[in-house]
């Protein structure tokens, strides 16, 4: 692989780790911590919303997040032709 | 049967498994005993990760610890599972890459520097012996409870049961252990949480449960912060800390988390990088099933508790309540004579104490569950802290063995006196963390913010530059380093133990406390390696050239077989 199309690959990992560890950002210290008051006054069924994110959401946020990334990385992978064999 | 013949019973065949394990899975390499061969399964790593990092804090604290602090508990719920996610994206796949033992092995190499190594093979016997005490205190704890001994003898007899596997397996042993453990506690767990779940609200699942109503058509949650209030507490949903607290603590625990070693050298054992990614995923929702359902656990059972024991007499209490009492978990203490117990906030008219672990060890009786649901507990208790035991156990063997013995004092040592030293070094810090548990020192459950605030404040900051800029050199990363360490100790050490009577919002800096002050070390350790780094040549052109190579997967089998 050349040079150029390492860069790519690198910047192209670099932009979607930005944008899933600022969902990972927000539906903690978001709307789990810094919005959970305004959150609260918002529900589903018997939980109010900013403590479901705290105690609850976030943690199937993450686990999906992992997910999510692992197959954009996969697949990027065998764009760029650097993945395992 | 009653539960005594249960427990021995159910403890019985389960320590009979974890030994055969150890016997099948022997280690006959360092590479074996050190990372399994590199050759685990990401599945089976997955659950292995999650019985070393779910310790007899998580399984039998936890919730007991969030259903006293109800929203404020969301520290440890967010914190120890947001972690999973920065380590899968941001570590776990490039170490792999660099396809090393250890992380001071990481960290010695990619800045060129013995120094570099030494600070990181003694943060990382700090963090792991701070752990490992917790731990065998917690095996003690279970035996004592479930089995009648004492609790020096069931300490004996868990130090005897991980010396077999983690000395003879090595990593090997313990992730086929770990394995078996996860099914055992996570089963140990759910079982009660389900049944409980089902009895107060009618939901099988107590994630959904705990959000829904009660028979008398109220929800439970609304119920909780009513009664809390009534008795004089925060609203449950609410909590007593300021959101800043929150933000620094449950930030110091996710980097903390990331950056301590026994969780990171788990994902050197898997194959590939693409199966560091995976099972670091894998481990997060093993996690994730006990960590959401904690949060319901703790709602049951203090909705249980405020309903059973709250203006009722004392001599109408149950007797599971009795029961307790014996072993001083609840304490009665009739201030106004009245013979009524009142449970509130102000403490000169409260006359309950109750101990938080009660609510996970008394949930099964408290809801009148079968005897072999309770000794099931048990059996899970003991699964939870054996396994982070043996974990650490292992980090520290491999940190004297490896970093300190191979690489910096003899050089030359073989592979079979290498395995040796191993070995005994395994069972010597299996010595030491059982004299710990024994002496039952008080500082050891304060110096636990210790090991989070120095992972976060040290290693996270360290490693992620490391493998995200190729012109981080030493002296940037070992001043970072040492500032980070400096400050974060600083501060706990003050608060903690120097002065605890100043340890409140008034004196604590913009109200911070402690366990949260890791965050502001980390933040401080990238500053200063950032600015110290800039100033100083970069590191040379192989070390760069390594940085480069971390970056792209291919290749990873091959370093894994040297």
């Amino acid at each position: 692989m050349d040079a150029q199309n390492r860069k790519k690959y690198w910047k192209i990992n670099l932009y979607y780790l930005l944008i899933l560890l600022s969902i990972w950002f927000i539906v903690s210290f978001g709307l789990g911590i810094i919005l959970a008051d305004w959150m609260n006054r918002f529900r589903i069924g018997g939980f109010k919303l900013g403590f479901w994110f705290a105690q609850q959401g976030s943690i199937y946020v993450f686990v999906i997040l992992i997910f999510v990334y692992v197959w954009l990385m996969n697949r990027l992978d065998k764009r760029f032709d650097v993945d395992e064999k | 049967m009653d539960v005594q013949a249960w427990t021995y019973l159910i403890v019985g065949i389960t320590f009979a498994i974890y030994i055969g394990i150890a016997f099948w899975s022997k280690a006959g390499s360092t590479k074996e005993f050190y990372v399994a061969g590199g050759g685990v399964p990401p599945l089976a790593n997955g659950m292995a990760t999650a019985a070393d990092w779910m310790s007899a804090a998580s399984f039998i604290s936890m919730a007991g610890v969030i259903s006293f602090m109800g929203y404020d508990g969301s520290v440890y719920l967010m914190g120890w599972t947001g972690g999973y996610v920065l380590l899968a994206l941001l570590l776990a796949p490039y170490l792999r890459k660099f396809g090393k033992f250890t992380v001071p092995d990481f960290v010695g190499d990619r800045y060129y520097s013995n120094t570099a190594r030494t600070v990181a093979v003694i943060c990382a016997l700090f963090v792991s012996f701070t752990y490992v005490a917790g731990q065998m205190r917690g095996v003690g704890i279970v035996f004592s409870h479930f089995l009648k001994v004492e609790i020096n003898e069931g300490i004996f007899i868990g130090m005897g049961v991980v010396f077999i596997y983690a000395v003879l397996g090595g990593m090997k042993g313990i992730t086929y252990t770990q394995v078996a453990q996860y099914c055992v506690l996570i089963f140990a767990y759910m079982v009660p949480a389900i049944f409980i779940s089902l009895l107060m609200t009618g939901q099988v699942v107590p994630q959904i449960g705990f959000g829904s109503k009660l028979p008398d058509g109220n929800y439970m949650l609304d119920t909780l912060d009513k009664l809390h209030s009534e008795l004089g507490f925060a609203n449950y949903t609410d909590g007593n800390k300021s959101r800043i607290d929150v933000f620094f603590i449950t930030m110091a625990l996710m980097v903390g988390t990331a950056g301590l070693p026994h969780v990171i050298v788990r994902f050197f054992t898997v194959p590939r990088v693409k199966d560091a990614r995976i099972s670091a995923g894998w481990a997060l929702i093993f996690i994730a099933i006990l960590y959401t359902t904690a949060p319901a656990v703790a709602v049951f059972a203090r909705t249980n508790l405020i309903h059973t024991v709250s203006n009722r007499p004392y001599a109408e209490m149950p007797e599971w309540f009795k029961m307790w009492e014996e072993t001083r978990l609840i304490a009665f203490d009739d201030k106004n004579g009245d013979g009524v117990i009142q449970y509130v906030k102000d403490p000169s008219k409260n006359e309950l104490t109750i101990d938080r672990d009660i609510m996970v060890l008394a949930n099964p009786e408290i809801a009148n569950l079968p005897a072999w649901v309770t000794a099931l507990v048990a059996a899970g208790g003991l699964a939870a802290a054996l396994s982070t035991a043996a974990g650490l156990l292992l980090v520290v063997s491999t940190s004297v063995a490896h970093d300190l013995f191979k690489r910096n004092l003899f050089p030359d040592i073989n592979e079979k006196g290498e395995l040796i030293v191993a070995r005994m070094s395994a069972a010597v810090a299996v010595g030491f963390a059982g004299f710990f548990g024994i002496m039952n020192f008080g500082f050891v459950a304060e110096v636990v913010a210790f090991a989070f605030g120095l992972a976060a404040s040290s290693f996270f900051p360290a490693i992620v530059m490391g493998i995200f800029s190729r012109r981080m050199n030493k002296q940037g990363a070992i001043a970072g380093m040492i500032t980070g360490l400096t400050f974060t100790s600083a501060y706990i050490i003050y608060f903690k133990m120097i002065f605890p009577e100043l340890n409140n919002p008034d004196h604590l800096w913009w109200g911070i406390s402690p366990e949260g002050i890791g965050t502001l070390g980390m933040v401080l350790n990238f500053v200063v390696s950032t600015l110290v780094s800039a100033i100083t040549p970069a590191p040379p052109q192989d070390i760069q050239e390594l940085v480069e190579s971390l970056r792209y997967p291919r290749g990873a089998g091959a370093a894994a077989k040297h």
